[in-house]
This record gives C-alpha cells, structure tokens and sequence, in this order.
C-alpha cells in the first residue's frame, strides 16, 4: 500500500516536474525566438564585415542597382521620371567644372598670349612689294559667306563663353542680378543665332572644300613652318597648308559643335540625360578648340599677315601679296588669265585655284 | 539649427501618390511639372517596392555647382532653394541632379525651357515676404515659415514618407527597423548627403 502511495505520489511529482519544465521552455521561448531577427541581423552583419562591405546581402545589391539607374515604373509623366538615381550627373559636373571649364581657359587664354609674344618679338609678315596690281581672291559671294559666318560666330562665341565663365569672370564685376540679365538675354540670342550660324557653316564649309584638299607642296609649307620663324616663303596654292589645317578643323570642329548643339537645344525631342551631358562636353570642347583656332586665323589675317585682310574686304589682294604668300596660285591665276585681274570681268577666275 | 532631410522608407510606402497629389494641389504647381514623384521597382512582382523622390536638398548640391547664373543657395536648415527671377532656363541642374528633381514648364515653340522648377521643402523662395502673394505664384506655399512640415510628408498615409531635422527623421526610422528586424535603408541617403542613418 505504501510503496503504491509512494509510487503515485512520485508520478504525480514528475508531471509536476515536467510540467514546470514545459511552462519554463514556452516562456524562454517565446522571449528568446524574438531575439533571433537580432541574432540573425547580426549574423549576416559580421558576415559582411568579414566579405568586406555589404557584398553578401542581396538587398544591399538590390539599392545599389538603384543607384546605377534602374528603372521602375511611375504614374508621372516626364523625361526619365521613372528613374530613380542618375549618377552620371555627377561625373558631368566633375568634367564640366573640372577640364571643360580650366582647360578651356588655358587653351583660349594660352593662344591669346602666344600670338601676343609672337607679334612683339617676330611681328606679323610684312607685305614685301607692293605692286598695286590687284588680282580677285574673294567674289562677292564668298565674303558675304565668311562675314556672315564670322559675325555670327563672334557673337555665339561671346554669349556661349559668358555661359561657360560667367560665373567666374562676370557674376564678380555685374554683380548676379546684372550677370542674370545679360545671361538671360545671351541663351536664347545664342540658342536661335546657333541655326543660322549653323546654316552658314556649312555652306561656307562646301564651297571652299576645293581649296583645301591637301597636295604634294603642302609637306614643304609644314617642314618649314609656314615660314613664320625663318621669314621665308614657302610654296602654296589658293590655300596654304596652315589654312587647310584650319579649314579641317572647322570642318570637324564645326560638326561637333554643331549637332552636340543640337542634341542640347531641342529638350522636348526626348533625349535623356546621359545624351545631353555627352553633348554638353562634346559643344564645350569643340568649341573651345575652334575658338582657340579662330583666334590665330583673326591674328594671321590682320596683323600676322600685311594685306591679307583687304582680300576679304574688297575681294582683291595685291599681286605682291599673292607671290609672297600663294605663289602657286597666282601662277594659275595668270596662266588662265593673264593680266591682274579686276572685280566683275574675273569672278570666275579665282575659282580653279590650286585644287 | 535642424538639418531638413527626406527619408522614405520603402517598406511602407504603398504607392498611392497621396504625396504627389498634396504637393501639385499645396503649391498649384503647373501642367507637366512635378516636384515629387513616386517610382515603384519590380512593379507587380514579389519584392515590388516603392519610393516617393523629390528634390533630397543635397549636401553640396551638383546642381547649385553647375548653374550658370548661381541662383542656388542652401538655407540654415539646409534647405536648397533657387531664384527664380536669375534662373534662364539652361536645364543644367536637370544634368546634374541625381534624383531628377528639376523640372521646366514648357515655354512657347521649340521646347524652350521655362524657369526652373522644383520642391522647395515648402520653404518658398527668396521673392517677396514670407508667403506673400509673389512668394507663392513663384514657389508655392511657405509652410516653414509657418512652422510646418512639408505637406507631402503631412499627408503620407503610411508614414513610409518622413520629412524634417535629419536627427529625428533618423532616429523614428532607426527604431521602426529595430522592431520589424530589418536592415536600415535610408535610401539616396549617401548619395544626397554622403551618409546613411
Ligand atoms: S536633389 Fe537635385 S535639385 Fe535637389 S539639391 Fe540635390 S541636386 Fe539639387
Ligand atoms: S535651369 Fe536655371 S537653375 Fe537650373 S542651372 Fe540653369 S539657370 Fe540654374
């Protein structure tokens, strides 16, 4: 009888027991399992920590093409609203700000003080003999073309450096309100001229192109540097081999800036971002280049080179100019002609040239 | 002084536009211009997320670098403000900015850009007194000067949208992590301000 009473008595103890024990493990538990999002975080955090940066979490990857530029979807219409980080933006900023702004002014800056030393200490070439016998370089037609294209480009150069520098060069003498209303004036002007000037080009650009198709003769004009160093003459025809160069650069120049130009100026044809900051940089350079070159053809065809500038003026130069500069032509000239020639009886006479 | 920021917090934004529409509706903003917009990822399969983008008023602002005329200016909560009455329309900022948030009415033919437009964290602008008539025909309500928050934040349904001093903003996300155990993703954060919470 006792042992059956202990015998129940003990069973009644063990459940008792493993009662207590089961209210302890639920209780544990259900405080602990909570913990394990904790445990887990932590986990995948030293797991990190230890591949070196967040490579092991798919989400961290997830957000990083996020801000590579994804795409999702969105309600609101406009260009690449559906694009939540662009960081090529910032890579624009650094090459606008950066090269396009400072190198550009070396260049531009650097050319001006080049041709400065150059006139003080060699001078431009002076006309040698004048003879006073005119011959036709420039029909009406073309110097219509190039004051056109040159004014033109005069004043895109001007309203689209203003953009570029103004902050810097302007903004500190008329002040932001005052720099604000020259700008605001200088976009739209350079923005619609930019079509005109563009027209101009290049038909300006076609027309000359037989001038400037490189020949055998060309060589000896670069082996001895156009003979601005030594002061001799080198052989050239209607163009010389500087001026192709020039003509060249104009040409590729000229494209660049003239389509870049275009990708910027019409917003509303859907070019993305990525187009239109290509093509800032694109406009930036080329034209900082051209204008780099314009700036030694306006110093070698007025004060680098006597009787040069009359050419393009009354469309005659002096027979003694053409020998000394574009011998070649001037022996086409005369061989097709014969005497100097004058406007109006010789408009087609120039024409031939060296081409 | 507080440091304004957006924050919105991906896991609760639901992408019902509420903001969008409390922004248009606060500052009549015009045809074709939105200073907040929601872009939803993965739309329609598991993992979609959604997140509402406005201008995040950047530490150093890419934008305020590139403008020509330097309209730009940041305001002592940090706030980046433009003046309209200097700005020509050049589009440069819309390069520039990471979040897309500069945004032109469409002026005459040829898609000629009108004066730029953003979020202003309904801080108004530099015209006029504060919440002055030219104030609000320019830039919209100033409701900071009112003491509020931005309206789009305001009316968020879920809060998944916070707006005001950085600190805060980051300590309400902070503990709403800690609770559902995830990972902080205080997204555009490093981008706009070169830090995370
Ligand atoms: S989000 Fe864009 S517009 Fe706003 S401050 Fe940053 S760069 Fe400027
Ligand atoms: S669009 Fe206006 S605010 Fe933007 S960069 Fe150009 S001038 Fe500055």
């Amino acid at each position: 009888m006792m042992t059956d009473a202990k015998a129940r008595t003990g069973g009644r103890a063990r459940r008792i027991r493993a009662m207590l024990w089961t209210v302890v493990l639920i209780a544990a538990g259900s405080m602990l399992l909570p913990l394990a999002g904790y445990l887990y975080t932590a986990a995948v955090q030293a797991q990190e920590q230890s591949a070196g940066g967040d490579t092991a979490n798919p989400r961290a990857e997830y957000w990083r093409e996020v801000r590579d530029g994804t795409t999702g979807y969105t309600a609101v219409v406009g260009p690449e609203t559906n694009v939540l980080i662009q960081s090529r933006g910032e890579t624009w900023r650094e090459i606008r700000n950066g090269p396009v702004i400072t190198l550009g002014a070396i260049m531009v800056v650097g050319m001006i003080i080049l041709l400065a030393v150059f006139q003080f200490t060699k001078g431009g070439a002076k006309l040698e003999h004048r003879t006073g016998r005119k011959v036709l370089r420039w029909p009406m037609l073309d110097r219509v073309l190039h004051w056109y294209t040159a004014i033109l480009f005069i004043i895109l150069a001007i309203t689209g450096l203003s953009l570029l520098w103004g902050r810097f060069a302007l903004i500190p003498l008329l002040g932001k309100e005052g720099f604000a209303a020259y700008a605001s004036l200088a976009k739209p002007v350079h923005d619609y001229l930019a079509l005109f000037f563009a027209v101009g080009l290049a038909v300006m650009l076609l027309k000359w192109f037989k001038h400037n198709i490189f020949e055998a003769h060309d060589r000896q004009w670069f082996k001895q540097a156009g003979g601005y160093l030594d002061g001799s003459h080198p052989p050239a025809g209607f163009a010389n081999g500087g001026e192709k160069v020039y003509y060249w650069v104009l040409v590729a120049g000229g494209a660049a800036i003239v389509v870049s130009g275009f990708w910027m100026l019409f917003p509303n044809l859907g070019f993305e971002r990525s187009a239109m900051q290509n093509a800032n940089v694109i406009h930036g350079i080329s034209s900082l280049v051209v204008i780099t070159a314009v700036l030694a053809h306006i110093y070698l065809g007025t004060l680098g080179s006597e009787g040069a500038l009359e050419g393009m003026v009354s469309g005659e130069v002096d027979e003694g100019w053409a020998k000394q500069h574009h011998n070649l032509w001037l022996e086409e000239v005369k061989k097709q002609g014969g005497a100097p020639a004058s406007e109006g009886s010789a408009s087609g006479r120039s024409a031939p040239a060296s081409a | 002084m507080a440091r304004m920021k957006f924050l919105c917090d991906s896991e609760r934004c639901i992408e019902c536009n509420g903001c969008v529409t409390a922004c248009k509706n606060e500052h009549e903003v015009p045809w074709g211009v939105n200073r907040r917009r929601v872009v939803t990822l993965d739309d329609g399969v598991p993992g979609e997320r959604s997140i509402s983008v406005a201008c995040m008023h950047c530490t150093d602002a890419p934008c305020a670098a590139v403008c020509p005329v330097d309209c730009f200016y940041t305001t002592d909560d940090g706030i980046v403000l433009h003046d309209k009455d200097l700005c020509i329309g050049c589009g440069y900022c819309f390069y520039a900015c990471p979040f897309g948030a500069p945004q032109y009415p469409q002026k005459e033919a040829f898609g000629v850009r009108g004066k730029m437009d953003k979020c202003t964290f309904c801080a108004g602008g530099p015209q006029g007194k504060d919440n002055s008539e030219e104030e609000r025909k320019k830039y919209g309500r100033n409701r900071i000067a009112e003491g509020k928050l931005p309206l789009c934040a305001e009316m968020c349904s879920t809060k998944a949208l916070l707006a005001g001093d950085g600190d805060m903003v980051a300590d309400i996300y902070r503990e709403r992590v800690l609770k559902r155990s995830g990972r902080p993703q205080t997204w555009g954060w490093e981008t706009a301000y070169q830090e995370d919470v």
